[in-house]
């Protein structure tokens, strides 16, 4: 499915992500673990392509998404939804989910993505950057699931969300590959959180994975005290 | 400087002159409109819109000959042919400039400066050889010649108002354009969020390069509005780019409304203040009226009051 060999990520001289290696597997949901500064958002961004790999491969289907640009990765099956959730504030909830067709080249919203997200329905009309934190994290779902991704990458989805809509947001992402069939990498800090959605967890220190766990393998003391400062 | 005027004759020489700015108004309303969309997409303020303009005019220009010499009879119905050539023109020119030059200096704010500086310089050179440094007239169509008598002392002129017409509707195709096609929701998420906007499937080059024609090619419209008020030389859009910048400066740059009241605002106080001064006094104080208003709303006139 998506298979990530020696990838090295730099900010000028500073190396992040150093011959990172990693593979998942259809309708796998894989938690990317580490504090903060670790490289988690260096990873994702090189993988959408927002921030370029100095070496290394990113192979989706066999196919090297490296040398693309962020358009073309995301057109060849990757969707996005960024730490902060970036959504773009002054256009519509309708307009930003749009957005995301140019990806898959329909040119309407399917309705699916509005019975994932009732409240989405409702809004569609109100400004992007009028939305409550968890209904912007629901948006930017939408909005990346519009391209009809393959594999589906989240930032620290939990950020800023009511602890009471965590939960939820772990039962929809399972929801997703259910119904979707894709497979999930997802970053993350909080481990109640991981526990509720991974099959699989790979933990991140400074660039580099250190630990790995199947989900009936998972301990949550050892991956508690890689968490803890 | 009004103490030689009746109450009478000042009315009818404000609406006169009022009505005679116009083309002016249409002018500035379309090279703003141009230039504010460039900048507003991709950060580049382009120095060589006047000359994109200055396309416009010329190919207006021959326009109007080539019907006059082989369509003779038709020869009324050239303007709205010209407005479309001059269009398609200077939005070709523009994407090609695009391609050759722009697309390479994005992350350098200052080279586009210079390297849109230069290319003004060479397109005024071409102009020059191509078409000659004299200037040209454009011959209007009988119909655009005459005005309407309001009263007896107020006149409108046809053309200025016909040049309106197209400068408005032009206004209305790119905010319909803007907010209602999907063309126009990429450009609004490129301008909003670049990275991101890649991050979503969105092909950002692509939009730029369209994006830049566009803006020319209104450039090239308003050359057409230009050949209304003004002869065509090589050198000629150079005159209006200061212009252009205090419009949009004055507007504020983000808002189409803003853009269209500070056209008006500008054009008309040039217009009217001609009548009483010298044209170069009368940019000199709509220069310092435009200053001091800045120093007040240094946002500009009517900016966006958009949450981020
Ligand atoms: N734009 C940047 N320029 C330079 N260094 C950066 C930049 N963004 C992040 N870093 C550095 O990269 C490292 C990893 O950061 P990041 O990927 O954001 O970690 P995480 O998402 O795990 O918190 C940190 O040391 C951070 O200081
Ligand atoms: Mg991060």
């Amino acid at each position: 499915m998506l298979d990530i060999s020696g990838l090295c990520v730099s900010y000028g001289e500073s190396r992040i992500i150093n011959d990172l290696n990693m593979r998942i597997g259809e309708n796998e949901i894989v938690a990317i673990v580490g504090r903060n500064g670790m490289g988690k958002t260096t990873l994702m961004k090189s993988l959408v392509g927002m921030h370029p790999s100095s070496a290394g491969s990113i192979r989706l289907d066999e196919r090297d998404l490296a040398p693309l640009q962020s358009y073309q990765r995301v057109r060849a099956g990757i969707g996005f939804v960024p730490q902060g959730r970036m959504i773009f504030s002054t256009m519509t909830v309708r307009e930003n989910i749009e957005t995301g067709l140019s990806a898959s080249g329909e040119k309407r919203i399917p309705e699916h993505l509005y019975e994932l997200f009732p409240v989405l329905k409702d809004m569609r009309s109100r400004r992007g950057g009028n939305l409550s934190g968890g209904q912007q994290q629901q948006l930017a779902i939408a909005r990346a699931l519009a391209g009809r991704p393959k594999v589906l990458l989240l930032d620290e989805p939990t950020e800023g969300i009511q602890p009471s809509i965590i939960h939820e947001l772990a039962r929809t992402l399972r929801r997703i590959r259910d119904e979707h069939g894709l497979s999930i990498i997802v970053s993350e800090q909080v481990l109640s959180f991981v526990l509720d959605v991974a099959d699989r967890v790979l933990v991140m220190e400074k660039g580099v994975l250190v630990h790995e766990a199947e989900r009936a393998a998972i301990d949550e003391q050892v991956i508690a005290g890689f968490l803890s400062v | 400087m009004f103490a030689d005027y009746s109450a009478a004759e000042l009315t009818s020489i404000f609406a006169m002159q009022g009505f005679a700015g116009l083309s002016l108004f249409s002018v500035f309303v379309l090279m703003a409109l141009g230039l504010a969309i460039i900048f507003g997409q991709m950060g580049v303020i382009n120095m060589a819109h006047g000359e994109f303009m200055i396309l416009g005019a010329y190919v207006t220009w021959l326009t109007s000959g080539f019907f006059s010499s082989h369509l003779p009879g038709l020869f009324a119905a050239y303007f709205p042919v010209a407005i479309l050539l001059a269009f398609l023109a200077s939005a070709l020119l523009g994407g090609a400039v695009e391609w050759l030059l722009i697309r390479h200096l994005y992350k350098r704010p200052l080279d586009t400066l210079l390297a849109t500086w230069g290319l003004s310089l060479i397109l005024q050179q071409a102009y020059r050889s191509i078409f000659g440094a004299r200037e040209v007239g454009v011959r209007m169509p009988d119909w655009m010649m005459g005005s309407y008598a309001i009263t007896d002392m107020i006149e409108v002129p046809i053309n200025g108002l016909f040049v309106m017409g197209i400068s408005l509707l032009t206004a209305l195709g790119v905010y319909l354009l803007m907010y209602r096609s999907t063309w126009g929701r990429k450009v609004r998420a490129v301008v909003q969020n670049r990275p991101m906007a890649g991050a979503v499937g969105i092909n950002t080059q692509q939009v730029d390069r369209v994006t830049f024609a566009l803006g020319c090619g209104i450039a090239g419209i308003a050359g057409s509005a230009f050949t209304m008020i003004g002869s065509t030389g090589p050198t000629a859009g150079q005159l209006y780019i200061v212009d252009t910048f205090l419009v949009v400066v004055f507007g504020g740059a983000q808002s189409l409304l803003g853009t269209i009241a500070s056209a008006f605002t500008i054009s008309q106080a040039q217009s009217t203040m001609e009548f009483f001064l010298s044209g170069s006094m009368a940019k000199v104080y709509t220069l310092l009226v435009v200053v001091g208003i800045l120093m007040v709303r240094p946002q500009g006139l009517f900016a966006s009051r958009i949450r981020h």
